[in-house]
Parts: structure tokens; sequence; C-alpha cells
């Protein structure tokens, strides 16, 4: 393997790392709060969709679009549709308390069929043709410094990616902070280990629980915006890959036993995982295909390690897919 | 006993049936549809700007407009209802079997596999058996491997399960790529297409015919094992208290792994009838999705497998429905998951008004709180 395929497998993975970040990082939140939110992918699908038609819609009456306009219309858009998603989510769970694994699950056919047709027909309904494309609003996503420095290898590694990224990355330091060192973030664990026992000391356990749940669920969102905008450049694909990686990023969340920040590592971890097969010479199609099982089964000897170590600080918040109701107790 | 910090009424508050009589709460669930439908129907003629009615005729056009639109609906009837019989047992127990997409494909990669092989050598109804043999333990291994690790230590199986539908799904990539069929086109093509060997043969002069009889025989089944059988009693204490179940002297591990081997075996018995009964060719869309929305079918049903019947025919009724539509307007077949989430939105959230009442303020309550 050559210097410059090193370099290049480490870019990818870093790229498709990002993706999942977001996912996990929101849905780490989300769970911290005792909900098991199985919509991931259907939330990353919303974020992605909205993220998209809104910038597909200004782009399109405007023929000289502002960049700055792009970049806010579209991710304040993925993360309010995807925001709305968790809230859905919330109410059927919290509110109608309908199980959470049923619930997440509708969620996330329904986000995938909401984000695949719009995603196929949007160019058709606005009466255009082909494929939808906003090229101006994935440019901004995409403009990195690395291109205006030229810092050699250094610049190719860390400074050849768009800003968000960086902002996963951010956002994943800023979630471990606010859930360890916070007395809100403490609070928030408190309802995801022991909701009757938050309820005591006078959290209302509701609100948080509606609160994490509509906040990650924006967060999971931009994993799907940064998909689309800048991993696939502006465009749309029916391929389903979003879900695949929406159930990838359910995964980080225990590869990275629930602390935001090994999601960070983890997340490239994967991408590493997921992209070697190009790398490795003398590969067939088919014997590729296997080695795209790596992430997954990476994932489950981490879920069977976790189960034999039992270390306490690694488990699962323990009212994890409990419904809470005062009543019941 | 908080009432007294609170200065107001709630406005609405929330308390528990202590029961509900059956056609009432059937009546709430029937409610819920036809609220879900009316909101599909909306979305719809948001979308095409088709009179609402016109809605309708086209979802029915498209599930039962001609005699072969009636076979495929049945036909994909019983494969969600097959995957739903298959989950019942799992989930009744609490055991989260998310991995029936993978179950099914490893049944369906066996039965193409062997479908592909022994097509020439062997008879169609020895094939068949031989299929359906490797199919019921291949998806019987797919859910036991969580189902032990469940067993032994405690492991998570909710994301155990839906790992391996990845791990299948990627098997499922590898012998497209081997039995690629013709080359460079990324499928495996009709298996015996001239032969028919080890396709499912006619019955009552129906294509299908055999389908809805394996489906039938296990929808009945079901219903007995898990209503007058022990282990059926076993899978409802385990499934309702872990501890009561141990101190009733229910071997719970026992109980765990038996009941997921029954469970996948059944799901890749789908994968079987998906293969050599309906598409005669393996992708990894074979399951498409329907391991999930199973999943919601026998929750729904709460594991009572005439329910699901009528429940998986909803289901499959509309999503042919909203295929037409789509095709009729140059929309692309995704409206049928929409409308599939919009309906179990509703139905979900039905659930509440069967197990609570809300009562408004300032209405009284009979029997004291």
């Amino acid at each position: 393997m050559t210097g410059a395929q090193i370099i290049q497998l480490l870019q990818s993975a870093i790229c498709f790392g990002t993706v999942i970040m977001f996912g996990a990082i929101g849905e780490i939140l989300t769970e911290k709060s005792g909900n098991l939110n199985l919509g991931v992918p259907g939330i990353m699908y919303l974020g992605g969709i909205a993220g998209l038609a809104a910038s597909f819609f200004y782009e399109f009456n405007n023929p000289d679009p502002n960049g700055l306009i792009c970049l806010l219309i579209s991710f304040g858009a993925a993360f309010l549709v995807a925001a709305l998603g968790g809230l859905l989510y919330s109410f059927l769970t919290i509110t109608l308390r309908a199980n959470q694994n049923v619930t997440g699950l509708t969620l996330t056919i329904f986000g995938g069929g909401v984000a695949n047709f719009f995603g196929g027909s949007l160019n058709t309904l606005a009466g255009g043709v082909g494929q939808i494309s906003v090229a101006a609003t994935s440019a901004v996503y995409r403009a990195n410094i690395h291109n205006i420095t030229n810092l050699g290898v250094f610049g190719q590694l860390f400074l050849s990616y768009g800003f968000m990224a960086y902002l996963a990355i951010a956002a994943a330091i800023l979630m471990a902070w606010f859930l360890n060192r916070t007395r809100t973030g403490l609070n928030l664990r408190a309802v995801g280990e022991n909701p009757a026992t938050a309820d005591a000391a006078g959290i209302n356990v509701t609100r948080y629980k509606y609160l994490a749940t509509c906040v990650g669920a924006g967060i999971s969102g931009l994993g799907g915006l940064y998909y689309t905008m800048d991993y696939i450049k502006g465009t749309w694909a029916n391929d389903g890959t979003i879900e695949s990686l929406g159930w990838l990023a359910v995964a980080l969340v225990i590869f990275a036993t629930w602390r935001s920040t090994n999601a960070i590592w983890g997340s490239y971890l994967f991408g590493l995982l997921f992209w070697v097969y190009q790398y490795i010479p003398g590969l067939g199609r088919k014997d590729m295909e296997l080695f795209k099982m790596l992430p997954y089964l990476v994932t489950i000897l981490v879920l069977i390690a976790i189960s034999l170590r039992k270390k306490r600080e690694n488990q699962p918040p323990a009212s994890l897919g409990l419904a809470y109701f005062r009543e019941e107790r | 006993m908080s009432q007294a910090r609170q200065k107001k009424e709630p406005l609405l508050r929330i308390a528990k049936r202590d029961g509900i009589s059956r056609p009432a709460a059937y009546g709430i669930r029937l409610i819920a549809v036809a609220l879900a439908l009316l909101v599909s129907g909306a979305f719809i003629y948001a979308v095409t700007k088709l009179n609402p009615i016109e809605v309708y005729r086209g979802i029915f056009d498209g599930a039962f407009g001609t005699k072969r639109r009636c076979w495929v609906t049945v036909r994909d009837t019983m494969m969600l209802l097959c995957i739903g019989i298959g989950l019942a047992p799992a989930f009744k127990m609490k055991f989260w079997n998310i991995g029936a997409e993978g179950q099914i494909l490893i049944g369906g990669v066996l039965t193409a596999g062997i479908m592909r092989a022994f097509g020439s050598s062997i008879p169609t109804p020895a094939l068949l058996l031989i299929m359906a043999a490797a199919s019921l333990v291949g998806g019987c291994i797919w859910g036991v491997i969580p189902a032990a690790f469940k067993a032994k230590w405690n492991t998570n199986e909710t994301l155990f399960t839906l790992m391996m539908n990845y791990v299948a799904i990627q098997i499922t990539s590898y012998c497209v790529a081997l039995w690629e069929n013709p080359i460079g086109s990324n499928t495996v093509g009709i298996i015996n297409q001239q032969t028919k060997a080890g396709w499912f043969p006619e019955v009552f002069g129906q294509a299908y015919g055999l389908n809805v009889i394996l489906v039938m025989a296990l929808t009945i089944g079901m219903y007995i094992y898990l209503k007058y059988s022990k282990h059926g009693y076993e899978i409802t204490v385990v499934g309702d208290s872990v501890n009561t179940a141990r101190y009733a002297g229910i071997n719970v591990k026992k109980v765990t792994i038996r009941t997921m081997a029954l469970s996948g075996a059944i799901c890749g018995l789908a994968g079987f009838i998906a293969v050599a009964g309906s598409s005669h060719t393996i992708s990894t869309s074979t399951a498409g999705g329907r391991g999930f929305t199973a999943i919601i079918v026998a929750w729904l049903a709460q594991f009572n497998s005439f329910v699901m019947v009528l429940i998986s025919l909803l289901l499959v009724f509309l999503q042919k429905g909203a295929i037409q539509i789509a095709s009729q307007f140059n929309l692309n077949d995704y409206a049928s998951n929409i409308i599939t989430g919009i309906i179990l939105f509703f139905i979900l959230g039905s659930e509440f008004f069967i197990n609570y009442r809300v009562i408004p303020r300032g209405k009284k309550e009979g029997n004291g709180k």
C-alpha cells in the first residue's frame, strides 16, 4: 500500500465516520434519558432530505444563491425536521406510552419512506427533469482550507474536510462535558438510570426525556445532512445507504459504551473497517462483500465483551428501553 | 398526594382502565385506522391533487383490481404473516428479535443455493423438502447465536440480532456476486427458469396456493402452540417476569434458546417461501424490510395469529395501493412506506386509549381517588 493510498483510506474513513458520529452522539443523548430510539436511521433520513429539500427550493427559486443562506436554511431545516421526528417518537413513547422499540422501528420505516419518496420525486414534483442536485449548497458544505493553505500531507489528513467533520468532533466533546460536568447532565443521567428516584428528587422526568430525545434526534439528523451534502455531494440516492449507516450509528453507541468521546475514534475505526477492502490487493468483487461485514462483526464482539466483563461504567443506562409511569411504580 | 401543591387541577388527567370490553377495544383501533387513512389520503392528495375518493379507488384497484393483483396481494400478505408468526413467540417472551431480516436472508440464500446446485439432479418434491429443511436450520442457527449469548451472559439481543442482519446481508451480497447470471448484471436472475425445478408447484391451479397452505398451517399451529401448549405457557411466564419464571422452576435459559430456535427457523422458512414460492431469485432485498414490518404486525396483534392475518392484509393492501398510485403519477414506490408508517403510528397511539382513560378537568370520577 502506497502512502497516497493510506492517506486516501484515512480520508474516506473520516468522512464515513463523521456521518455515523453525528448519529451516535444524538443517540447517546437520547439513550442517556432512558429512551432507546431505534428510529435513528429514519431520523437521519429525515435530516438528510429536509436539508436537501430546503436548499433545493432555495436554489430553485434563486438563480444566484447566497452561500450563507444555503447553509443556514439547510442546516436549520435538517435539525428541525429531525427533531420533529424525535418529537413524534417522544409523544408516542412518553405521553402515549407506546413501546419504544416498535415506535422506533416505525419511525425508521416512515423516515425512510418520506426521504426516499421526496428524494426521488422532488425534482419531478417541482417540474424539473433528472436527478435532484444542489450544487451551490453542497459547495459550501465541502469548502475546506486544505485547498487554500496547501500544507501537504498534514493538510490532506487534517484540513481537507468540510466544516461538519470538525463540528462532529466538537459536538462529541461538548456532549461529554454536558453529560459529565453539568448539573443538567447529571439530572439527565439520573433520569436514564432510575427515573423514579429522579422524579422523587424533583426532576421533571417527562421534560428531560422529551428534550433529550428531540435534541438528540436533531443531532442525529445532522448525520443525514452531512451524508447528502458532503458525502454524496448534494444529490440523492435511493439505495438505502443512510439506513445501514443509521444502524451502524446505533451500533457505535454500544461500541463507544455510551461515551461520546469514544464515539470519535470509534466512528473513524468503523470507517476504516468499512473501506479497507478497497485497499487490499487481489480481492475479487465477492470477497469485498465479505469484508464489508467487518464493522458489524466488530460490534458484535464488543457487545459480547461488554456483557462478559460486566464493568459497571460500561453498562447501558439502567432504565434503557423502559417507559416510566409515575402511577405504575 | 401532590394535589395540595397544585394550584389548579390539570386540564387532562390520565387514569388506567380496569379493563375494556373487546368490542370497545376494536372500536378504538378501527377509529385509529380510519384516521390514519384520512391522513394518508390527505398526504396523497397534497402530492397528486387527486380527488381523495379517486385515491381510495386507486388503492383498491392496485390491490384487488385484477385477478393477478389479488394473488400478488395474497402472496405478499402470506409472506409478511409468515415472518410475523415466526417473530411472535420471541416477542411474547420479550426477546427483541430484530434479526428477522437476517434469518429470512439466510433461509433464502440456502434455498437459492440448493435450487441452483441440485435443480437438474433431484426431482422437485424432494428438492423442496431439502430446501425447506436447510432454510429451517439456517434460520434456526441465525436465531440461536444471539439467544445463546443472551441466555449465558445476558448480551443485549436487540443490538446483537440487528448486527446479525448485516452479516447476513453481506453473505447474501457475496452469494449474489458468486452466482451472478448473466455475468455483470449484479443479480442472480431467475433460477431454473426453463425447468422450474425447485419451484412451488401449482396447487388448485394457483401459483401461490402452496404459500397460502403452508402459512395458514403455521398460523393455526402457532396459535395452538402459544395458547395451549406447555411451551407456550413457559414463554408467557418468561415474557411477563423472568423472576417469576425462575421461581416457578422454569429453565429460563433453555426456554430462551428453544424459543429463538423456533422463531429463527420459521423466519428462515419465510426465506424459503420467498425464494422457492415467489421470486425464484435471491438478492439483498429479498427480505425487503419485512422483517421489521412483521415485528409491528406481531406486536400490534398481541401475538394472536389470527389478528396478525388481518393486520398483514391491511398493510399489504395499502402498500400495493400506494405503489399503484405512485406509478400512475410517476412517483416512486416509497409512498407506500410513508403510508405504512402513518398507519402504524396511529395504531400504536391508539393502544394508549385502550389502556388508559383521559379525564378532562372538572369531571368527577365515580369511584373516588
